[in-house]
């Protein structure tokens, strides 16, 4: 697409978003704020155990509680095949996904659902769990990625084989799948190298962590249609998710997005929809679940802890020679780690000659992890940067310089193959090393305490997915927006600013809407970074299908040719009679009644332009040796962002990744005893940062326009979470001189790796 | 289930009676009984700071009170910040900081907020960052909170 208009009006203004009063004023409702007449509160029993058989249920004596209406157990759901299913773009198992949602034979984790309870108030639905007799026969489990691929290691499903393996095999395995990137010649590639460095990392599983836990309510009606009011990252995921799950047509259901509290990735799946709508069905009441925050840590989706292997070889010129990377990541429960992801991403930053990847998706007796903001590229991410630190260390290179030499441009191929087009990469480096930050002088140690200096790049490929957009111009000149993307982080208001901007109108007036599914055309989930890119490419057609029909009012008026109409900032003109005057929207907008009703602009797309997104960070940290804590000092991060539409989300989606990186590299951690049961399911015990962890994050928005969207937007919001790890990593190496090679670099961890050392 | 419990209160400045069951926390009777759903439920164990009020000039989880401890006190939640049509400062500061995004956090740092301005007007960075420590934000890195906070301070003292 050609239009990179030079000039914008709205487009990298900070209005006021459109939803912000009513989120300021506590008036926007959340799921958990839907309220209907004759409301029944669920609540769902979950396995105590890592892995085992479910021998017998019995709910009787919670059946006979008062106040209780409805237990259901995966009787009530119907028994899947497994099998690869599709939803939009995306495979998915049917069997899978019911069996996460209620365990049918075999509990697979802690937390893992059992049983779901409807009664009148929350409290009676929570007594009634108590009452419900579960007798499990407990197995052997397995929860690290390195014991569940040995032979002898117990088998979560049976049924499953190993996908993408050189040689099929029928046996039992936990590995689901592996992956293969590979091109050049290792072996010459090492030997040709003046430094070599090889090192093994384990990362922690670590959870999403919105505020908001998970919520659904669901109206089930004697007709077969229903109604499913939930925050969700995506409607139609939802929907579609729970028809899969309990076998009904798509079309019976619609879904409400509520107002959504969070959701980085971890509201995609389904978790209490399905179960919401059977209860009701059971009831012919609406029922209402929310999780508990013990619930949402220890049975909603975290991402995958892991063990990588990286060894690289660089020589005396700077260039990097060699690559091998070894990954294993933990599925959880069913087969899905973001392996490939990580495999497709740690080495994207550099231009390569001999590399190969391996990558293993393997089931652990844990929770079936989901989605997480540029889900598994973190974790390689972590390992493959601190080795590209040390090299850079070991051969006498600048580290940014280092990256300089050997980072992908327009042209370079990646790891997995495709050739980048035109990307910024180069000039985040640029912006880094340039930054006011980089420039001051390293930080020195004062107090016994060690001060370090440290970067990190990432590279994060973006998504495009099915968007719809209809743009409604109201009777004073204004406009309504309506698309199916929910909105996390402010896409009201880019989506909004892009439509202002085709049509000539200030920001607030056009009102943006989130609409159900039965009121807008098929929208795909927000994630993947691609609501301002993929909804906002449907926005821009959809306003100039609106600028199109304008043109055409304005012609019938005027009775001349629509050739002869002119559009420009929010005015028509007529070119071939000067008498016509000039009208600008509202005066036109009285016209439309008259030249043929209301005006509509809409549009459908899947675009396929999509912009990936790089980012290098700069973090100054002080630690203290003797107790291993680390603090913040300085922290910048720059990012290639195509085109900031409105830069405060912007730079909020940066900030707010970098805060997650920074948990995930120094506290959060899912920790788990001997019997596989998670012991840190709360927000006091799973450590996220506050705002006395972290000091003010500068942010740098480097803008090279993405040739594949109308007005050159990339997504933003995944790539600032990958490089916090390794720049605090290697901000700890410059610091203390030991090298970190496990997430989360907790006091514990770095006290010891000192004591090592010395 | 135990008889309900009659309980009068100062609700952001309206006298306030409701009925609640003896085991039901502040922050349901809130939600649930009266209808001010602008409080949150985050963690119900006092950790995150959603459903924080401001309790007799004090800022408190509601989640960590029981509905009938507050017979006869002062509550202000999220829905009483604002004076009629005029946002107060902090709400119209975050606004213009873009210092929410998904904004469920939002009304529990606001009221922490205010508790804070209200006893400190001119509080410096780290005291802000001190004061709003008990409340958990996933999406924004706190930057542009800590500046809307400082910035509404700047403006309520005239500067």
């Amino acid at each position: 697409m050609a239009q990179q208009e030079a000039k914008f009006k709205v487009i990298g203004t900070r209005p006021i978003r459109h939803d912000g009063v009513d989120k300021v004023t506590g008036r926007a409702k959340y799921g958990a704020d839907i309220d209907l007449p004759g409301l029944l509160h669920g609540k769902v029993l979950r396995s105590p155990h890592a892995h085992a058989r479910i021998r017998s249920i019995d709910a009787s004596a919670a059946l006979a509680l008062p106040g209780v209406k409805a237990v259901i157990t995966s009787a009530d759901l119907p028994d899947l095949p497994s099998g690869g299913a599709m939803m939009g773009e995306l495979p998915m198992n049917p069997r899978h996904l019911s069996l996460n949602v209620m365990a049918r034979d075999k509990v697979l984790y802690d937390g893992h659902a059992v049983a779901a309870v409807a009664a009148t108030n929350p409290h009676i639905a929570e007594e009634a769990l108590t009452l419900i007799t579960v007798d499990y026969e407990v197995l052997p489990h397995v929860q690290n990625v390195m014991t569940a691929m040995q032979d002898d290691a117990p088998i979560l499903l049976p049924e499953l084989r190993t996908s993408g393996a050189e040689e099929k095999s029928d046996k039992e395995t936990n590995v689901a799948s592996q992956l293969r990137f590979a091109r050049g010649d290792l072996e010459a590639g090492f030997a040709a190298a003046d430094a070599v460095v090889e090192r093994e990392f384990d990362t922690s599983m670590v959870h999403q962590g919105y505020i908001e836990p998970h919520n659904a309510v669901a109206q089930y009606n004697a007709d077969g249609r229903s109604t499913i009011w939930v925050s969700t990252q995506g409607a139609f995921t939802a929907r579609d998710q729970t028809a899969m799950i309990l076998d009904i047509p798509s079309s019976s259901m619609k879904v409400v997005p509520a107002e959504i509290g969070g959701g980085f990735g971890g509201k995609i799946s389904v978790y209490l929809e399905p179960l919401a709508l059977v209860l009701s069905k059971k009831t012919g009441k609406p029922v209402k679940m929310v999780m508990s925050r013990g619930e949402v840590l220890r049975a909603t989706g975290p991402t995958s802890g892991s063990h990588i292997k990286v060894k690289m070889g660089a020589n005396k010129d700077g260039t990097i020679t060699a690559a091998h990377i070894w990954m294993a990541y933990e599925a959880g429960a069913f087969p899905g780690a973001p392996v490939g992801a990580g495999c497709m991403t740690v080495l994207a930053p550099y231009d390569l000659e001999n590399l190969q990847i391996d990558g293993f998706d393997v089931l652990v007796n844990k929770p079936k992890t989901a989605a997480y903001r540029a889900p598994g590229s973190s974790n390689s991410s972590f390992a493959g940067e601190t080795v590209i630190d040390e090299l850079a260390e070991k051969l006498g290179f600048d580290p940014l310089e280092f990256r300089r030499l050997n980072g992908a441009k327009e042209g370079t191929a990646q790891p997995a193959g495709p050739q980048f087009g035109r990307i910024g990469y180069l000039e985040t480096l640029d912006a880094a090393q340039n930054s006011a930050h980089y420039q001051s002088p390293k930080p020195q140690a004062s107090n016994g305490k060690k001060r370090g200096r440290g970067v990190a790049s990432g590279f994060w490929f973006n998504a495009g997915f099915q968007s719809s957009a209809t743009v409604n111009i109201n009777s004073d000149g204004t406009a309504n927006l309506v698309t199916g993307s929910t909105d996390i982080g402010g896409t009201r208001a880019s989506c909004a600013m892009i439509a202002a901007e085709v049509l000539g109108l200030a920001a607030e007036d056009v009102h943006p809407v989130v609409a159900d599914t039965e009121s807008i055309g098929h929208t795909d989930m927000t994630g993947g970074s691609r609501v301002t890119f993929a909804t906002g490419t449907a926005v821009y057609e959809a306003a100039q299908d609106v600028v199109t029909q304008l043109r055409e009012r304005a012609a019938k008026l005027w009775k001349v040719e629509v050739k002869d109409v002119a559009f420009q900032d929010g005015v028509v003109s007529c070119l071939s009679d000067a008498k016509n005057e000039p009208m600008n929207l509202k005066e036109l907008a009285t016209k439309l009644p008259r030249t043929g009703g209301p005006v509509s602009g809409r549009a459908q797309v899947n675009p396929r332009g999509v912009g990936p997104a790089f980012a290098t960070h700069v973090v100054d940290v002080e630690v203290d040796p003797e107790t291993g804590k680390v603090d913040i000092l300085r922290y910048t991060a720059t990012q290639d962002v195509g085109r900031a539409i409105h830069p405060s989300y912007v730079e909020g989606q940066i900030q707010g990744a970098v805060a997650q990186g920074v948990g995930w590299g120094l506290n959060e951690e899912y920790f788990y005893d001997e019997n596989g049961t998670l012991r840190n399911a709360g927000f006091l015990d799973y450590r996220m940062p506050t705002c006395l962890d972290l000091p003010m994050i500068e942010t740098i928005l480097v803008e090279v326009p993405n040739p594949g969207h109308p007005v050159g937007v990339r997504g933003v919001g995944e790539v600032p979470i990958i490089p916090p790890p390794a720049a605090v990593a290697n901000a700890l190496h410059n610091a203390l001189g030991v090298r970190m090679q496990e997430l989360p670099m907790s006091p514990g961890k770095i006290t010891k790796a000192v004591l090592e050392q010395s | 289930m135990a008889r309900k419990v009659h309980v009068q209160t100062t609700l952001n400045g309206e006298v306030t009676e409701f009925l609640c069951e003896p085991r039901q926390n502040l922050l349901e009777v809130l939600r649930d009984e009266l209808g001010f759903t602008g409080s949150k439920e985050g963690c119900l164990t006092g950790d995150c700071g959603a459903c924080s009020v401001i309790l007799n000039g004090r800022p408190s989880c509601s989640c960590l009170v029981l509905g009938v401890e507050a017979e006869g006190q002062e509550i202000t939640t999220v829905e009483g910040l604002a004076d009629g049509d005029a946002l107060h400062p902090l709400q119209q500061k975050f606004l213009e900081h873009a210092a929410l995004q998904c904004g469920i956090c939002t009304p529990g740092f606001l009221v922490t907020a205010k508790a804070l301005l209200d006893r400190n007007p001119n509080p410096s960075e780290p005291e802000v960052r001190y004061a709003l420590a008990g409340n958990l934000c996933r999406c924004t890195g706190y930057d542009k909170i800590v500046k809307a906070v400082l910035d509404a301070a700047s403006v309520m003292q005239g500067r």
